[in-house]
């Protein structure tokens, strides 16, 4: 164990903040999750005694007839945010009083850093250059997950779970932002942040970093584990195999949707439903391609003159 | 002046002398009595200040503990105007907004005012960047402290706007009517990041220029515009035209690339950012104040649209 390596990582002043992120992650995950097994709750008992839910005021904090509903911004809430303000405020200042940000030697390019990481927000997209060739890395996953978070608003159905936590009522769009929010991004930003060292070879957390070291690493590519050598062969091979990952996984999708979600279901366009197939599953294919990658050591699946997958 | 003859003005003179002993005697005997008085007016008017015209040019109403001054302090106030007069008693409650769109807004302030003090000490070139940053650090009276806290809310701001989104989608506050409101809040996602990225490469030292290296050499793939994505050589696409070279200007990352980054990060980008947070910030209020804490639903409440 590497102790000194594993602390040079961590307090770099760069990586501090992601130091800093996992705990506040936690924390208001916490506090979400808090909240949405009160209103569940709530929610349940509501539906099995209709008497109580007219009259109930539906919400898990405390209520009495005569409080007000609604109260003043002056002062109430403009006092919180002058507090929020002020807190805000004194860490930044701690934070800047004790910790230097960084400043390495002038820029060289004849000297290359290594490893050369991007700022660590984005190191995520980094870590998938590892599985994918960087036209998708690099071009491809920003824009699918910026016009994937901007369509949810329009293809996620549901009327429930707006203005509360809750996590009965929401359990596949909850589950499908988790996975793509904490999985997919955050846990790759982690990887990319305190597990790659020089090489963006795998370094595990107090494991002395090695300059020198190199990995033999044999990969292949599917096409040829089914010995398919004609360029033509394999650029028909690759299409057949990501088309039938959409086309199986669409339909393994389908049938579970429609068992579990029989009223998103019945309530989604066509459109809406191709539409939300698509993004679920091209983030199962990230944990896909990295499992044969990882597995098997299979670098590309789909061969073409143009471009690989 | 015309000449005056023997002593005929005498009397007059006398007189004129008399005259003034006089009023300069009412002058003391009013300054005496007067300024007194006045001085206690005075400070009677000092211990209600908002009745003196100064502040009623400033403030349009009274600060009486009423309603309608409440209300209107916060209506008639163009920085606080943003805020209804009255909310929802709940949604005060740290515990559901996390407050993290308000931190997010309040960073940017904090970079803003940061980053304009910083650009005193700067000069987007190469040698001078490098060096300027060593001055800061080194030599400018809290320069270090600046170009820390200027770093740190970046880094901050980055967290608080993504755990202001991940707050919005676990309250279900994109649904109906604010799925637009969400879709200014991705794009406002993509600038804040764009915003921290180009200020990484500034200080021109070897963390900013391999992160930026590493970060443009993905353009170089981009399908169809970049030199080595796919189909760029059949759309002619080479170092020297593709979109890298766009987003560099040049081949490699060097002075056109550090005036580009600084132009985008000082100017550009904050633009368009401001901007969106003005739209944000306007529909928040017109979709209806924040969506919460709401009352919680029935499934068998739910009015499935007729089709
Ligand atoms: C520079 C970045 C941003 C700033 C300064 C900002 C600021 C704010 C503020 C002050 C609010 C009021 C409620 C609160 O504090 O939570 C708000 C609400 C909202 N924001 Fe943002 N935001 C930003 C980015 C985003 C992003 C990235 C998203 C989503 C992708 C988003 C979506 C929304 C939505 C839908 C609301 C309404 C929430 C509700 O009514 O409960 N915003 N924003």
């Amino acid at each position: 164990m590497d102790w000194r390596q594993l602390w040079e990582i961590c307090s770099a002043p760069d990586n501090v903040p992601i130091v800093g992120l996992i705990p506040l992650l936690i924390f208001y995950i916490y506090l979400a999750w808090k909240q949405a097994r009160a209103n569940d709750e709530l929610i349940g008992q509501l539906e099995t005694n209709p008497a109580m839910a007219k009259t109930h005021h539906r919400k898990s904090w405390p209520f009495r007839p005569g409080w007000q509903k609604e109260i003043h911004v002056w002062p109430f809430l403009l006092r919180m945010e002058f507090l929020v303000a002020m807190i805000v405020t004194i860490i930044l200042m701690v934070w800047s009083i004790t910790l230097n940000a960084p400043l390495e030697e002038p820029a060289n390019p004849n000297l290359t850093m290594n490893p050369a990481k991007a700022p660590w927000y984005f190191l995520g997209l980094q870590e998938m250059l590892v599985y994918f060739d960087p036209w998708i890395a690099g071009v491809v996953m920003p824009t699918l997950i910026i016009v994937g978070l901007m369509v949810i608003p329009y293809i996620d159905t549901n009327p429930l779970g707006s203005g509360y936590y809750t996590w009965k009522q929401r359990k596949f769009s909850i589950g499908t932002f988790l996975f793509g929010f904490i999985i997919l991004w955050i846990a790759m930003i982690i990887i990319g942040t305190f597990i790659r060292g020089p090489g963006w070879q795998w370094f595990w957390p107090g494991q002395t970093w090695d300059h020198n070291r190199l990995i033999y690493e044999v990969n292949r590519d599917l096409p040829d584990l089914f010995g398919i050598t004609s360029n033509l062969g394999k650029a028909i091979f690759g299409g057949i195999v990501v088309g039938g990952f959409y086309a199986v996984g669409g339909f393994i999708m389908h049938s579970l949707f429609r068992r579990y979600n029989p009223k998103d279901y019945k309530r989604m366009s066509l459109l809406q439903y191709s539409i939300m197939m698509f993004f679920v599953l091209s983030m199962v294919a990230l944990p896909a391609k990295m499992l044969l990658r990882l597995a098997w050591h299979i670098k590309y699946v789909w061969i073409t003159p143009w471009f690989n997958v | 002046m015309p000449e005056e003859n023997g002593n005929g003005n005498n009397g007059k003179r006398v007189g004129l002398l008399e005259r003034v002993k006089a009023g300069v005697k009412e002058d003391v005997q009013s300054l005496r009595s007067d300024m007194p008085a006045k001085a206690k007016e005075q400070i009677e008017g000092l211990k209600d200040p908002t009745k003196t015209q100064v502040y009623t040019s400033i403030f349009r109403h009274k600060h009486d503990d009423t309603p309608r001054n409440r209300a209107l302090g916060v209506l008639s106030n163009v920085f606080l105007h943003l805020h209804p007069a009255k909310i929802n008693r709940d949604a005060v409650r740290y515990s559901y907004t996390w407050g993290m769109g308000g931190i997010t807004f309040y960073l940017f302030i904090v970079l803003t005012l940061t980053g304009v003090m910083l650009m005193f000490y700067y000069h987007p070139s190469k040698v001078q960047a490098f060096r300027d940053v060593l001055y800061l650090e080194h030599d400018v009276p809290f320069g270090k402290l600046l170009r820390n806290m200027h770093r740190w809310a970046a880094h901050l701001m980055v967290i608080a706007v993504w755990l202001h989104m991940f707050r919005v989608f676990l309250t279900g506050s994109y649904k109906k009517p604010r799925e637009f409101n969400w879709n200014i809040g991705v794009l406002l996602l993509v600038f804040t990041l764009l915003l921290s990225f180009t200020g990484y490469l500034l200080p021109d030292d070897q963390l900013g220029f391999w992160a930026v290296t590493v970060g443009t050499n993905m353009a170089r793939a981009t399908p169809g515009l970049g030199n080595e994505g796919p189909f760029g050589h059949m759309l002619g696409m080479t170092p020297y035209n593709d979109v890298r070279f766009g987003l560099l200007g040049g081949s490699i990352v060097d002075a056109n690339a550090l005036l580009r980054s600084y132009i985008w990060h000082c100017i550009g980008i904050p633009i368009v950012a401001s901007v969106l947070m003005i739209v944000h910030f306007w529909r928040v209020r017109k979709d209806g104040g924040i969506s919460g804490p709401a009352a919680v639903m029935l499934a068998s409440e739910v009015k499935e649209p007729k089709k």
